[in-house]
């Protein structure tokens, strides 16, 4: 790649994220001014910083796969299943509700994150056996280990969510460190992990290379097996992250909690700019259609729209983004 | 060649058949009751049909997600136009139920051909599109059988075939089955008779030869995803029509059921391998896997695990073999 091809490459992106940044400015704009009232007041904004780390997490999840030219739809069984063991192991140690379980220490709280982050990077083993060694493709392999993540969760807990968790763990989804809430930290910790994991590492670079061309990255020597593996184990583990924070704010676990992030996540990934063909995509772009995606929901929950036509007007962005990428990649 | 490959491939998943039958039977003899059999049948009528319209798409080296909620739509808008306007019938409410399935694939099929984009991402966007438009905008009360239209209850009722259970009930088989059947002699005939049918199969086996020999790939798309929401939008009245109601929060997750069925039949998400006849069994031995867990006194909890595994299991056979055949 020559240097000025780079330099064409980087100024491509760049524009990418400064239309996704004006988006957000335009949505927060258009809500500022239809409900100025509920939507600028300092409330609703910092709700915000709590609710969207999770899905935030679950979006970079999504375009680490699809950097990759795959796809990990079972995030969301990871998530839920690995809140669910840390809820039954605090349960277990501490009883089912009342002091003993709500002030079990911090030695008890990190074995719970340690329990959630290892049923991600197990998870992740297993959908990266599938994917690279046994070469099913990402769809089906994830879509299956999705259902059967949530098939243990649910045998697990029988159905109902498991109610209760310690004060040390509900402060990662509620707390905050001065005036920042303790997602936004985890989220924007682990974006800086994973930007400078993706451009300083060859990892990263693999990554790229595998998603731009499979076969030639294989024959230039690359393993693409093992890059392969430890994807899927990353993003595991991200999923593991978010239902940590998602257990962790509304201090309960269940096998079908946020089913509906499946699609947000797919959809800010691509809003991001992440090609789910491979071999395109960033967190800066991720990061940017988060946060214009979550003022839209903001407003228009304020605006008293149902959350159903919230989630159809995320279903007409995915298409409308769709569009206006063809048109773009046309257009250069 | 290819043919008898095929066949040698659907004679693999009827022995697994046969061989999960005698188990089941072996667990509990009341599994070979005419009754279990009849209700057994009639389960897959609805998974079926839309499994059908899947086959066709993923032959075609595509993916769809989205014909659940296309079928909830067309379902639940053909009932509320039936009930607002007083209108009567059964063939006119089901050609409009396929009309709506059938238009709803069409935009997948636009987004698809036109932009290039991947079947999965476009059909997620256009099902949680259509799913969140028909509860936030149309409604999310069920109706139930007192407001149903009696005509669909009546045609979801009749029966082939009746019979007096032990217990003096009366039970049949349900003649939905030969719709069934005659939707699988149709897509059957499309595929391996007509030129449009053998396009589905070159472009999903080698897309750029195909191009080549001149098929119309816009022509192919719009067909199979076409196909795929008219078989959903069907099925989804068929299925109001058979259970008496209209519950516009239905068929969620159904996608993961109908894919796991067509891939356990031998189709290939790659495209360009699956049958009719695959399908056929697939279907059968996904739904009777689940409907079995409960007589083998197996926790219906147990079902996810069991369908995901169903899932992996077969997917791993069919990316063995489907390198057997590249190398």
């Amino acid at each position: 790649m020559t240097m000025r091809r780079w330099l064409q490459n980087l100024l491509a992106i760049d524009a990418g994220l400064a239309r996704l940044i004006l988006l957000a400015g335009v949505i927060f704009g258009v809500m500022a001014v239809m409900v100025p009232d509920k939507f600028l007041r300092p409330y609703n904004l910092i709700s915000i910083t709590y609710i969207a780390p999770e899905l935030g997490l679950l979006a970079i999840a999504m375009m680490v796969a699809m950097l990759t030219g795959g796809i990990d739809l079972s995030v969301i069984g990871i998530a839920n299943l690995g809140g669910i063991l840390a809820g039954l192991f605090f349960h277990a140690v501490g009883g089912a509700h009342g002091p003993g379980l709500t002030d079990l220490g911090v030695g008890q709280v990190a074995a719970g994150i340690a329990i959630a982050i290892a049923t991600g990077a197990i998870a992740g083993v297993i959908n990266g056996v599938l994917i690279a060694r046994l070469r099913i493709t990402p769809i089906l392999a994830t879509l299956g280990s999705g259902q059967v993540f949530t098939g243990i969760a649910l045998v697990l807990t029988g159905g109902p969510a498991i109610v209760g968790f310690p004060d040390g763990w509900t402060m990662i989804g509620n707390g905050a460190l001065g005036v920042f809430a303790v997602p936004l930290l985890i989220l924007l910790a682990v974006a800086g992990a994973i930007a400078g994991l993706m451009s300083r590492t060859p990892f990263g670079l693999n990554l790229v290379l595998i998603g731009t061309n499979a076969k030639a990255a294989r024959f230039a020597g690359l393993r693409t097996r093992r890059a392969l593996l430890l994807t899927y184990v990353l993003t595991g583990v991200l999923a593991s992250l978010a239902g940590i924070i998602l257990s962790a704010r509304t201090n309960a676990a269940k096998s079908d909690y946020g089913v509906s992030y499946l699609l947000q996540a797919v959809l800010i990934a691509v809003l991001g700019g992440t090609d789910p063909a491979g071999g395109r995509g960033s967190v800066a772009g991720v990061i940017a259609a988060l946060l214009a995606l979550m003022l839209l929901a903001s407003g228009m929950q304020l605006m008293r729209f149902s959350n159903f036509l919230v989630d159809a007007v995320w279903g007409a962005f995915l298409l409308a983004s769709i569009a206006l990428n063809a048109w773009q990649t046309r257009k250069r | 060649m290819t043919f008898s490959f095929l066949r040698r491939s659907e004679t693999a998943i009827a022995l697994v058949l046969l061989v999960a039958m005698g188990l089941i039977g072996l667990v509990n003899p009341a599994f070979w009751d005419l009754a279990n059999l009849f209700s057994l049948a009639r389960s897959n009528v609805i998974i079926g049909i839309m499994a059908l319209g899947v086959l066709s798409v993923m032959i075609s080296g595509g993916i769809d997600v989205s014909f659940p909620a296309f079928a909830v739509a067309a379902m639940y808008l053909t009932i509320r136009a039936m009930l607002a306007w007083g209108w009567h019938g059964v063939v006119a409410p089901f050609a409009l139920a396929g009309a709506i399935g059938l238009a709803l694939g069409l935009v997948n099929a636009f987004f698809v051909s036109t932009f290039g984009m991947i079947p999965l991402i476009v059909t997620l966007g256009t099902g949680a599109l259509v799913r969140g438009a028909l509860l936030g905008l149309v409604g999310t009360s069920q109706i139930n059988i007192d407001r149903m239209p009696q005509e669909l209850i009546d045609f979801g009722n009749l029966t082939l075939l009746s019979r007096i259970g032990p217990n003096g009930t009366h039970f049949g088989l349900s003649a939905m089955i030969l719709l069934y059947l005659l939707a699988a002699l149709l897509v059957h005939l499309f595929l391996t008779r007509t030129m449009l049918g053998r396009g589905v199969y070159a472009l999903g086996s080698a897309p750029e030869a195909a191009l080549r020999v001149g098929f119309n790939r816009t022509r192919v798309l719009f067909t199979v995803y076409g196909l795929a929401g008219a078989l959903a939008g069907l099925a989804g009245l068929l299925h109001g029509s058979m259970i008496w109601l209209a519950n516009p929060r239905d068929f969620v997750g159904l996608e993961l059921d109908v894919i796991a069925a067509v891939v356990l039949g031998g189709a290939s998400i790659f495209g360009g391998r699956g049958s009719v006849l695959g399908t056929l069994l697939g279907v059968f031995m996904l739904v009777m896997v689940a409907n079995s867990l409960i007589i083998m006194h197996i926790d219906t909890t147990w079902q996810r695990i069991v369908v995901g595994g169903i899932i992996i299991a077969a997917t791993t056979v069919t990316s063995f073999r489907d390198r057997r055949q590249l190398a």
